[in-house]
């Protein structure tokens, strides 16, 4: 991690997915540390915004920022600080679990994954294990290792906990807390209940839009669309 | 940025090599189709002769399409693709180390493979180092081109049928040139024209494709 006072911001964001606005006005700051919560009912919008703070998407009006600077001036910088999980798990039948983290660990740019990284999601059995064995939990949790394989300032996470067990997710909230503690930083967006301390929480529900307000109200909502290079 | 893409082109190939017959398909699809010439036109030596170098061509041009859904379309399933986008290798560079694993797996088997089919199809001897040099330089351009209209479809379903249509128009000047080259060299009026070409063609598409492929998966990501 880079240490320092690095802060992570959106502003205003708004999005538009096939004509639909789904959410506005949605801002937070984060500093090392920090963790947001996303909640809200389906389709309120909590994967587009993590896609859209992961690089993936475009807003339709706002922006995200590091320490202030818009993410899309130095998209590698962005992409280099932050893991993007979201709800497929990109285990191939094939390969075996060591051979995942190493793939992964290569694909940012690393040599070799971190060391000890089988233990806190309890894989050390598994590590020789070909991905079309593991259950779906197990590949929950070899998926989520991807988040200790490579140092990244910035965790999205969308629905983690799901297909966990009770003791699973134990050991992620563990995962999570060592990782603000090092001063990291954690979106998350779910239904279930992950215990983060101090945690913000932005409900999406709020942010929606009113159907008869619909005509032309997320450009009035967030002033100036961005409709921008990416 | 080194270490990502040959992990990619490893990983792909790795996975190729545990795929079971499914990586063997483009080869035997080749085999059999040209195979099956002889006994639809006849033991013919002479008609075998002159169509040789066509068949051999248009079947390899075939047997590349029909592998070209896989380029993208599991890493895209399974979230894979998200994961090598967040990564510091550019998208255009994800393409063509895909498209490098896509022609080590696909193109250079059918390069092995063209000699023993053309002596089944007694191909005259003169053509052979020529047809090998038209594959060589040919089939990285229809895995380039072809990844095109592989990113194109990526995530519709039975976007196989769709990929035909938009990628074998492209493939025409490669079997024209290809086939002109190999027929220039039997028929003893020159071949280098021809290669040239075709050379021209892999170093135009491996400047091209990368951009328009990787802006079809940007949208694909989305």
């Amino acid at each position: 991690m880079n240490g320092g006072a690095t802060s992570f911001e959106a502003r205003e964001l708004a999005c538009i997915r096939g004509e639909r606005p789904v959410f506005r006005a949605v801002s937070f700051a984060l500093t090392p540390g920090g963790a947001l919560t996303l909640r809200g009912p389906n389709g309120s919008g909590k994967s587009s915004l993590l896609r859209i703070l992961a690089g993936f998407l475009k807003p339709a009006g706002g922006m995200v920022a590091w320490n202030g600077e818009d993410m899309r001036e130095a998209p590698e910088a962005h992409r280099a600080r932050c893991h993007y999980v979201g709800h497929l798990e990109a285990v191939k039948p094939t390969l075996t679990v060591a051979e995942h983290l190493a793939f992964w660990a290569a694909a940012k740019g690393f040599a070799k994954p971190a060391d000890n990284i089988l233990s806190p999601l309890d894989l050390e059995d598994l590590a020789d294990v070909p991905g079309r064995f593991l259950s779906a939990g197990q590949k929950r949790r070899l998926t989520l290792t991807r988040l200790l394989a490579t140092p990244a300032e910035l965790w999205l996470l969308d629905e983690p906990s799901i297909t966990l067990d009770d003791r699973s997710a134990a050991r992620l909230e563990k995962v999570l807390a060592d990782h603000r503690t090092g001063g990291g930083m954690a979106i998350i967006a779910t239904h279930a209940e992950i215990a983060l301390p101090n945690a913000q929480t932005i409900d999406m529900a709020g942010h929606g839009i009113a159907a008869d307000a619909l005509a032309g109200a997320a450009a009035q909502a967030t002033g100036e669309p961005d409709y921008g290079e990416w | 940025m080194v270490t990502a893409f040959f992990s990619l082109v490893g990983r792909d190939l790795r996975l190729a090599a545990r795929g079971g017959i499914g990586s063997l398909v483009v080869v035997v699809f080749f085999f059999i189709a040209v195979a099956l010439f002889p006994l639809g036109i006849g033991p013919e030596s002479a008609l075998l002769e002159r169509v040789a170098p066509g068949v051999l061509w248009v079947c390899a041009l075939l047997a590349t399409m029909l592998s070209l859904g896989r380029m993208f379309e599991e890493d895209y399933e399974d979230g894979s693709l998200e994961v090598i986008a967040l990564g510091p290798l550019p998208l255009e560079l994800v393409v063509l180390a895909k498209v490098l694993a896509h022609w080590l797996t696909t193109g250079l088997p059918l390069i092995i493979a063209a000699p023993v089919l053309a002596v089944l199809l007694n191909m005259s001897s003169k053509g052979f180092a020529v047809l090998m040099i038209s594959l060589l330089l040919g089939t990285p351009i229809l895995s380039l081109v072809g990844s095109v209209g592989a990113a194109l479809t990526v995530g519709l379903r039975r976007g196989g049928v769709l990929i035909s249509l938009l990628v074998l128009p492209l493939y025409v000047p490669v079997l024209i040139f290809a086939v002109g080259a190999v027929e220039g060299a039997i028929f003893g009026f020159g071949e280098r024209a021809h290669l040239l070409i075709l050379a021209g063609g892999f170093f135009a598409s491996l400047a091209l494709t990368p951009w328009a492929s990787a802006a079809a998966l940007k949208m694909a990501l989305e």
